[in-house]
């Protein structure tokens, strides 16, 4: 059998249905049983600057996206003009036709540089700036052309139909587009209008509309266009496959495992995860009344921290999500949470620092921030996830792992994983447990909420306990929680408090600190969405006979350094890869485990790694022909 | 058995400069506590940082002595979390008006059922005494090199704007007065503030317990002559009775014009109150019908140690 790996991709306007026209196309391709890995990369702007969708479709489990496009559909020029040179010889182009005359400098969103490059390669080939240019480039590499007037096909539509609305709905060109590509490759048309039914199933009128567009068009692609080597005719369903999109697993992982307040401040990429909480603010708990989970839309991240360890300390699990400017703000805070032993989640979804950076792009900026963000010493937990399924069960186990240690927890997840919509397992709430570790609900005589213990943590009291009174301040203090300045007590209380780090170290399992996917003469050390485009770039080495190891570090703080060591002990070479532009993990193992990393793959384009990418640079490393530091660039 | 004044107070010892005027404040929370009878263990004292911040420390309820700026956000978690605790904050006009002016202005919007406490004395006490926000433009008090250089707030007017539904001022110096008022406040249904002058004997050198006593206006009139008026002695109206548009308006002006009365009569009690708004809790029930009866705290969130929260709906809109 030949796999199926198929990579789609559409392009517009932001403001122009991209999302909805990639949502549909996903929709289709998951409900006939293919694996989905889609990522959506846009500007920070609403309306007007370019946003595409790549979506990734394969008979097996994938992780990432690649390098390569199948078929693009491009509804407006700038989709052509910057990627008309992803797609593979034997893929294929649907494009407006009446596109074809446009020149780069009627084209306002392109920015100086990109033209820049393309003017230098237009004028090497001799070619004018145009759309035919571009295309004929394409056509010279064996990518075929489908070309097709969109304006035509809603005249066309609006005169069978006798709907004079329907001649001027631009807005119809997402699908459009969508159903093109699913007629050119086949897709049983079925499921097309399955998929528009549930997309808009709160809006029928929209629904038929699109429907009736997506016939013709659909019909119109199977009649027209002909020579494409590529089908995707559906093959056997996974059984309990969900299609999820990146932020929701943190989101369905807090409903489940009980966090029931939420403050936070909009910021992209993490508010769609708040939003998503609060839109399922009323939730069904099995055999008692309804629960729910308040969402509070706070004036800045520092009251979005504050509330939430107000909120905190009267027993609830509590949470914030943001991202690095919002948790850059948070930090005062965090330091008060450590020294007072409160359980809070601060769930990061990361971007492209620094300062604003790159807002709306990805990256994984603030590892070694949020092992070091604080004034002083204090315990707190960093953790990341690798991929929307992990993070569901991890938000799980951070939340334990607050209220076990009463310690804040920073669970990093990034824009990656936060804009892609992917095929994953159903997940699974029965293997959500909950652990609130030394939370009383009966206070004893004598209570105090600081109170030396053996393993250095004290019961937990919580705002409105019966006979469970105590004090809290950001003042060292007693066991009461009174201020002191006493040396003596400094010493005890300050030993009390970071002896957690042991504890944690001791008591989190390895297999929650680290995963090992093998381990090599080369084995690769990453945390975080990097996981992905690794698995997919060392399956693919490995079926070429080449053998490379990889470590995904979660616990990142404290380090799990004996674990680590011992999941590296044959490896000759040490390759980290991640997300940013110092190797932030590489650093910070060098100053745990004392080792140097021998090779590092970085990307800090704001654009997620392709597995493309990372299987070239790891098979330079192979073949002795890399830099020590190797930069990835590909995207648009 | 009932609690007396003395089950509100705790032995930690109160290191305040003698004469301060935090003395009074402290004193008449514990005495409207005691009098109101709240039950100690669902009471939460949250205090700022500062001279002021140390008043949790001193009151024998929860106390949480939180962050420069930022009490309110701790407390106004707590409250939503927990809607069952008094919640009293407190903090200098320094950290309320100042650093946590973005706090106040969004507590009001919100107008969460609680008290906030404002110790106001025109200076930052503990770091030697520099410009606080409600300092007179010009004014130098004894440690400033020069004299303030920014115009003062005005935490009365700037409170009933924001859409505090309760706003008072007290004088620490008369707590009786200030106890019936910070009653009244823990009673009203919605987001109170109490602005309370309180003489810093330490670095405030103009604003002095004399200078509110009218001791300087003495030579003129030759008897006492007080600054300090109560607006309960006059025909002021402050409550909102017919939650009109106009009422309401007449009432917010009314209270922004006597906000700015200042110098030679200062007015003390209650310059606005309106029932009408709704409290954040009503709003929330809008969206949660039944968030009053089952909160986030009391929410029981798993059954033998495993998840008790049914998000199948959810997974099944999402299956394929």
């Amino acid at each position: 059998m030949t796999g199926i790996d198929f990579t789609w991709l559409i392009g517009g306007p932001q403001g122009s249905g991209v999302e909805s026209g990639a949502n549909i196309f996903s929709r289709v391709c998951a409900e006939m049983g293919y694996q989905v890995f889609g990522k959506r990369e846009f500007y920070s702007n609403i309306k007007g600057e370019h946003s595409y969708f790549a979506v990734r479709v394969s008979d097996t489990q994938i992780h990432s996206n690649l390098n390569d496009v199948t078929l693009m559909s491009s509804f407006d020029a700038e989709t052509i003009f910057r990627h008309f040179d992803e797609i593979i010889p034997g893929g294929g182009i649907i494009y407006d036709s009446d596109l074809e005359d446009i020149s780069t400098d009627t084209v306002h969103t392109l920015d100086s540089p990109f033209k820049e490059r393309l003017h230098q390669k237009l004028e090497s080939l001799g070619k004018p700036f145009t759309i035919k240019s571009v295309l004929e480039i394409a056509s010279d590499n064996g990518v075929k052309l489908y070309p097709v007037s969109f304006k035509s096909i809603l005249e066309t539509l609006s005169k069978e139909t006798d709907n004079p609305r329907l001649k001027g709905l631009v807005r119809m060109y997402n699908v459009i587009s969508v159903s093109l590509s699913l007629g050119l490759v086949k897709m049983p048309p079925d499921s097309l209008q399955t998929a528009i039914e549930n997309i808009f199933s709160k809006k029928p009128e929209i629904a038929k509309l699109n429907q009736t567009t997506s016939t013709y068009s659909y019909n119109y692609a199977t009649a027209k266009f002909e020579n494409f080597e590529h089908q995707l005719t559906g093959i056997e369903k996974q059984p309990n496959t969900i299609l999820v999109q990146g932020f929701q697993g943190t989101a369905l992982g807090k409903m489940a495992c009980g966090c029931r307040l939420q403050p936070y401040y909009p910021i992209t990429p993490a508010s769609d995860e708040s939003v998503f909480l609060e839109s399922n603010q009323n939730l069904e708990i099995f055999e008692d009344e309804p629960g729910s989970t308040t969402v509070i839309q706070t004036e800045d991240e520092i009251s979005a921290i504050g509330m939430t360890i107000g909120s905190a300390l009267t027993g609830t699990r509590s949470a914030t999500c943001t991202s690095g400017p919002g948790f850059a703000l948070m930090t005062e805070m965090l330091g008060w949470a450590g020294i007072n032993e409160v359980p809070i989640v601060i769930t990061n979804y990361q971007r492209s620092g620094p300062s604003t950076g790159l807002p709306t792009r990805h990256g994984q900026d603030d590892l070694l921030f949020s092992v070091y963000a604080g004034h002083g010493d204090f315990p707190k937990i960093v953790y990341a996830s690798g991929d929307v399924e992990e993070s569901f069960y991890d938000t799980g186990n951070v939340f334990n792992y607050a209220d076990i240690f009463q310690v804040p927890v920073i669970h990093l997840m990034d824009k990656f994983i936060a804009s892609s919509v992917v095929t994953c397992k159903r997940f699974d709430s029965e293997k959500i447990t909950v652990n609130r570790g030394k939370l009383i609900e009966k206070a004893t005589e004598n209570y105090r909420r600081f109170e030396f213990t053996e393993d250095g943590v004290s019961p937990r009291s919580r705002l409105g306990l019966d006979d469970g009174i105590f004090w809290n301040t950001g003042d060292e203090s007693d066991e009461t929680g009174h201020i002191t300045e006493d040396p003596v007590l400094r010493i005890k209380m300050m030993d009390k408090r970071m002896s957690r780090l042991d504890l944690i170290l001791k008591e989190i399992p390895d297999d929650e600190k680290a995963i090992s996917f093998g381990e090599s003469e080369y084995t690769i050390i990453s945390w975080g969405s990097s996981k992905g485009p690794i698995i997919d770039a060392i399956k693919k080495l490995k079926d070429e006979g080449i053998s490379i190891g990889f470590i995904q570090i979660k616990l990142l703080h404290p380090f799990p350094t004996e674990y680590v060591k011992s999941l590296i002990k044959n490896s000759k070479y040490i390759i980290d890869i991640e997300a940013n532009h110092s190797g932030q993990l590489g650093k910070l193992f060098k100053q745990n485990v004392l080792r140097d990393i021998d090779y590092s793959i970085l990307k800090y384009t704001g654009r997620s790694m392709t597995s493309s990418e990372v299987y070239d640079a790891l098979k330079k490393i192979i073949q002795n022909k890399a830099n020590k530091r190797e930069v990835l660039s590909h995207g648009a | 058995m009932a609690l007396k004044l003395a089950d509100y107070k705790t032995n930690v010892h109160n290191d305040w400069c003698p004469g301060c005027g935090d003395f009074g404040i402290v004193n008449a929370i514990q005495m409207a506590l005691a009098e109101m009878g709240v039950q100690r263990d669902k009471t939460v004292i949250f205090s700022g940082i500062g001279c002021s911040g140390k008043t949790s420390h001193f009151i024998n309820t929860y106390g949480v002595h939180t962050l420069h700026g930022r009490v309110l956000t701790f407390a106004q978690g707590a409250k939503i979390a927990n809607p069952e605790l008094t919640v009293v904050a407190v903090g200098g006009d320094g950290d309320g008006l100042g650093i946590g002016a973005g706090h106040f202005v969004a507590a009001g919007r919100r107008n969460i059922n609680m008290t906030y406490i404002v110790f106001d004395n025109g200076v930052y006490g503990l770091t030697k005494g520099q410009a606080s926000p409600t300092l007179k433009l010009g004014e130098k008090t004894k440690s400033l090199p020069t004299p303030n250089t920014n115009y003062n707030v005005n935490p009365i007017g700037l409170a009933v704007t924001s859409g505090f539904t309760f706003v008072a001022r007290g004088y620490s110096y008369d707590v009786r007065h200030l106890k019936d008022l910070i009653v009244q406040a823990v009673n009203h249904n919605g987001l109170s503030f109490l602005d309370v002058l309180q003489p810093c004997p330490t670095y405030n050198d103009i604003n002095t317990r004399d200078w509110y006593a009218g001791s300087d206006l003495m030579e003129e009139s030759q008897k006492r002559h007080s600054r300090i008026y109560k607006l309960e002695d006059t025909d002021y109206d402050p409550v909102v009775h017919n939650s009109t548009e106009d009422e309401i308006n007449q009432k917010i002006s009314q209270s922004l014009t006597k906000s700015l009365e200042w110098g030679d009569k200062i007015p003390t009690g209650v310059f606005y109150k309106n029932d009408s708004i709704s409290p954040y809790s009503e709003r929330l029930v809008g969206n949660v019908s039944n968030y009053l009866e089952n909160p986030p705290a009391k929410q029981k969130i798993s059954k033998n140690g495993i998840s008790n929260t049914d998000i199948s709906k959810i997974l099944d809109s999402l299956k394929v």
